[in-house]
């Protein structure tokens, strides 16, 4: 199975009921006021977010009366462009000249940092790159080990600390040390933290402010990293989250389940950026980017 | 971020007194309004639907009907119903067996291996002498994650990295029994529910250790998906209940009431923080009142009087009375303040509803009682009981000897004033016969 087929067959199964649902939705039958109430609760049952879901089917309505349109297959099709283009916005990283392209990973507890950390090396390296991994998590028990395992796996060299010691010293060390070995890509996981941690969102602001002053600009990339079964509170996260170091882009993790991550739309209307990939597997390679009319579709086909 | 259910139900229902009764129409209002409320709190939607079908039976009887105030009655009705879906009561957690085995299951990253380590901790606090088996032998540094936060708690843990997950936890049972320890609570990896071979692993793990309990250990902000995974898993492995973990965000952890419904398995436990001890037995009641958006009060009330010394607060009130409120006094406020928890583990206690805005996206700085602490402790007895002498000399030695600043100090210093002169407004009402100002009913005067 190549991975656009494994993509696929992620989003088949996560999206299998939500699926059913619209597709019998929009078989036939006129627009009225039970197609637009079922099809904004089939958007709720998808995680879209109730505001979200709300705001495209108030649009769908304006656009089906605009347009004079009768049908609901037709409405299903003016429904995939409205989520491809909620969904829309390329994040361009541009690579600095002479310095490393820096990737720092945030999120909760448990959204898959870690890991994802490790996938996104392994792709960085895939390409070309010289990558060095950032163990920037010395508050959870051996999550420094784990990367460790997986740098190992993934052929890219670690930087590392104690456990328990001050993550923005490793991110500073880290990147003195980048630049001194002359790497591309640094890659930096943090600790899980939720996002109503006042001290824990200081010291992720902490981090942010070192890594900038050892390379001014620096980071490039703020990755917010979002497990797809996650439900409202995706939207407080992001809200949450780029308040304490602005969030570049998503990364929506754990999509080969059932869950249909629909959350990322809303939570893309808050913060205004794009999603960047999604995870599909444990492998290292299960690392997608995200295509915005691909998913569009695939949700909606 | 979310205005709670009590609010807009009440804003709704509001337009309709002074009509003699509730109409059909009125009762739909006031029932999507709590559909949408329970959907924005992750409810699954399919649950939603039952249940509101069953409030609007209650919606139109003559209770609401003889209520002058309907909205609150529709909502004690909701909370009444919440509460019962949950189960009404606390479930306790089976240890039958010797040992007793306990196993763990769920998703990757809902926090098995954290919640196995607090169980444990739990257990032993009541006199028991768990023994933790690490059978998560896919995610790297499992085992060692463990192991790490077992010795931080000084708990055994039982590791055969080499071996099969069911192989582990046979051992560690048979360990367990020749050494004395029991419960043993078996740490699985996570998995997903789709994926046949890993389920069957879990199904072999139950077949031959016979565990007591078998809980599901679910991930409070989970959106509709919960309700797909808990009942996967339920006809899988036959579920004995459920463990919620990170419940100490703001989530309204609507996902509970969903695998309760769907699994029919009592929530066991849930996890409110970081540290080991952070494992509290889970309130059906408290739970409907967070889903709703109606704070957690008994729950604060109860850690209120836990970390409360009734002596000193009769002592302080007395003080109060005489206007002799001191820095010295204030200190040992803030200590018993945070005894019971963090400001923002109090905050997300209280009704919304019926705090200022502002108050409601307060995010507090902890530090900032140390702060405060630090800048008092550097005060001489002398200028705590008299805060007037302090000028702008004593103000810069107590900033050096803090740490802080002088606007650190001054801030300090006119907090205090002001609250000075709050109590002495309030000792004059009361002179005035407000009897019950300043004398909360557990003598807890920020309170």
């Amino acid at each position: 199975m190549n991975l656009v087929e494994r993509f696929k067959a992620g989003l088949a199964r996560s999206k299998e009921g939500f699926l059913r649902h619209l597709d019998l939705l929009f078989s036939g039958g006129e627009l009225n006021d039970d197609f637009y109430e079922a099809l904004e609760e089939a958007l709720i049952l998808g995680d879209v977010g109730v505001e979200a879901s709300l705001k495209l089917v108030e649009q769908l309505r304006l656009e089906v009366s605009r347009r004079k349109i009768r049908e609901r297959n037709q409405a299903k099709e003016i429904l995939m462009q409205e989520i491809t283009a909620m969904l829309n916005g390329a994040e361009e990283p541009v690579k600095p000249d002479g310095e490393p392209l820096v990737i720092l990973l945030i999120g909760v507890n448990g959204s898959g940092k870690t890991t994802t950390a490790a996938k996104l090396a392994y792709r960085y390296r895939r390409e070309g790159n010289e990558v060095l991994l950032v163990a920037g998590d010395t508050f959870r028990a051996a999550a420094i080990e784990q990367l460790q395992i997986w740098a190992e796996r993934a052929g890219v060299a670690l930087i590392r600390q104690q456990p328990g010691s001050d993550p923005s010293a490793v991110f500073y060390d880290a990147l003195n040390a980048a630049r001194a070995r002359q790497v591309d890509v640094v890659i930096g996981d943090t600790a899980g933290r939720l996002h109503t941690k006042v001290n824990l969102m200081e010291e992720l602001k902490k981090i942010n402010r070192v890594i900038g002053r050892v390379q001014p600009g620096a980071p490039h990339r703020v990755l917010l990293v979002i497990d797809a079964t996650t439900g409202h509170n995706g939207i407080a996260q992001a809200a949450r989250f780029n308040e304490a170091v602005p969030v570049t882009g998503l990364v929506l993790t754990k999509l080969d389940g059932t869950a249909r991550g629909g959350i990322v739309v809303g939570m893309q209307d808050t913060l205004k950026v794009p999603v960047c990939y999604v995870g599909v597997g444990e492998k290292l390679e299960d690392l997608l980017p995200f295509e915005a009319a691909d998913f569009a579709r695939a949700l909606l086909a | 971020m979310f205005a709670n259910l009590a609010e807009k139900l009440q804003n709704t229902l509001r337009k309709l007194r002074g009509k003699g009764k509730l109409s059909e129409k009125d009762v739909d209002l006031a029932l999507r309004e709590i559909r949408l409320a329970l959907l924005e709190a992750d409810v699954n939607f399919k649950v939603v639907k039952e249940f509101v079908e069953e409030i609007r039976e209650r919606a139109v009887g003559e209770e609401v009907r003889q209520s002058l105030t309907p909205g609150q009655q529709v909502v004690k009705i909701v909370h009444e119903e919440l509460t019962a879906l949950m189960g009404r009561e606390q479930s306790k957690i089976n240890l039958a067996g010797s040992p007793a085995v306990i196993m763990l299951a769920g998703l990757q990253g809902s926090g098995k291996t954290t919640t196995a380590v607090k169980l444990a901790v739990e257990l032993s606090h009541g006199g028991r002498k768990p023994l933790l088996a690490a059978a998560d032998t896919y995610r790297p540094g499992a085992a060692e994650q463990l192991q790490v936060l077992g010795d931080s708690a000084g708990l055994p843990c039982y590791r055969n990295d080499g071996a099969s997950p069911v192989q582990i936890c046979r051992e560690a049972v048979r360990f367990a029994a020749r050494e004395g320890y029991d419960p043993v609570i078996l740490d699985t990896a996570g998995r997903l529910h789709l994926d046949a071979a890993m389920m069957d692993e879990l199904k072999e793990i139950k077949a031959q250790l016979k565990p007591a309990e078998l809980l599901l250990v679910v991930d409070a902000m989970t959106g509709q998906d919960a309700v797909n995974v808990a009942s996967s898993f339920h006809e899988a492995l036959g579920l004995t209940g459920v463990i919620l973990t990170k419940l100490d965000g703001d989530t309204r952890g609507g996902a509970a009431l969903s695998v309760r419904a769907v699994t029919g398995c009592p929530i066991k436990f849930a996890g409110v923080g970081e540290k080991l001890d952070a494992l509290e037995p889970f309130h059906p009641e408290r739970m409907a009142s967070r889903i709703l958006g109606m704070g957690d009060l008994l729950t604060l009330i109860e850690k209120a009087e836990a970390g409360f010394d009734q002596q000193k607060a009769r002592k302080l009130e007395q003080k109060l009375r005489r206007q002799e409120f001191t820095l010295d006094d204030f200190r040992e406020q803030l200590q018993q303040i945070q005894q019971i928890g963090s400001m923002e583990e109090i905050l997300a206690m209280l009704p919304a509803a019926q705090l200022p805005k502002e108050l409601r996206r307060l995010q507090v700085d902890e530090k900032q009682f140390q702060r405060i602490e630090a800048v008092i402790a550097s005060m001489t007895p002398a200028e705590r009981n008299n805060p007037a002498i302090i000028n702008s000399s004593r103000r810069r030695r107590i900033a050096r000897g803090s740490g802080t600043t002088v606007q650190d100090v001054n801030r300090l210093l006119t907090q205090f004033s002001q609250m000075q002169r709050l109590f002495k407004q309030m000792g004059s009402l009361e002179k005035k016969g407000f009897k019950n100002i300043g004398k909360g009913k557990r003598g807890f005067p920020f309170f």
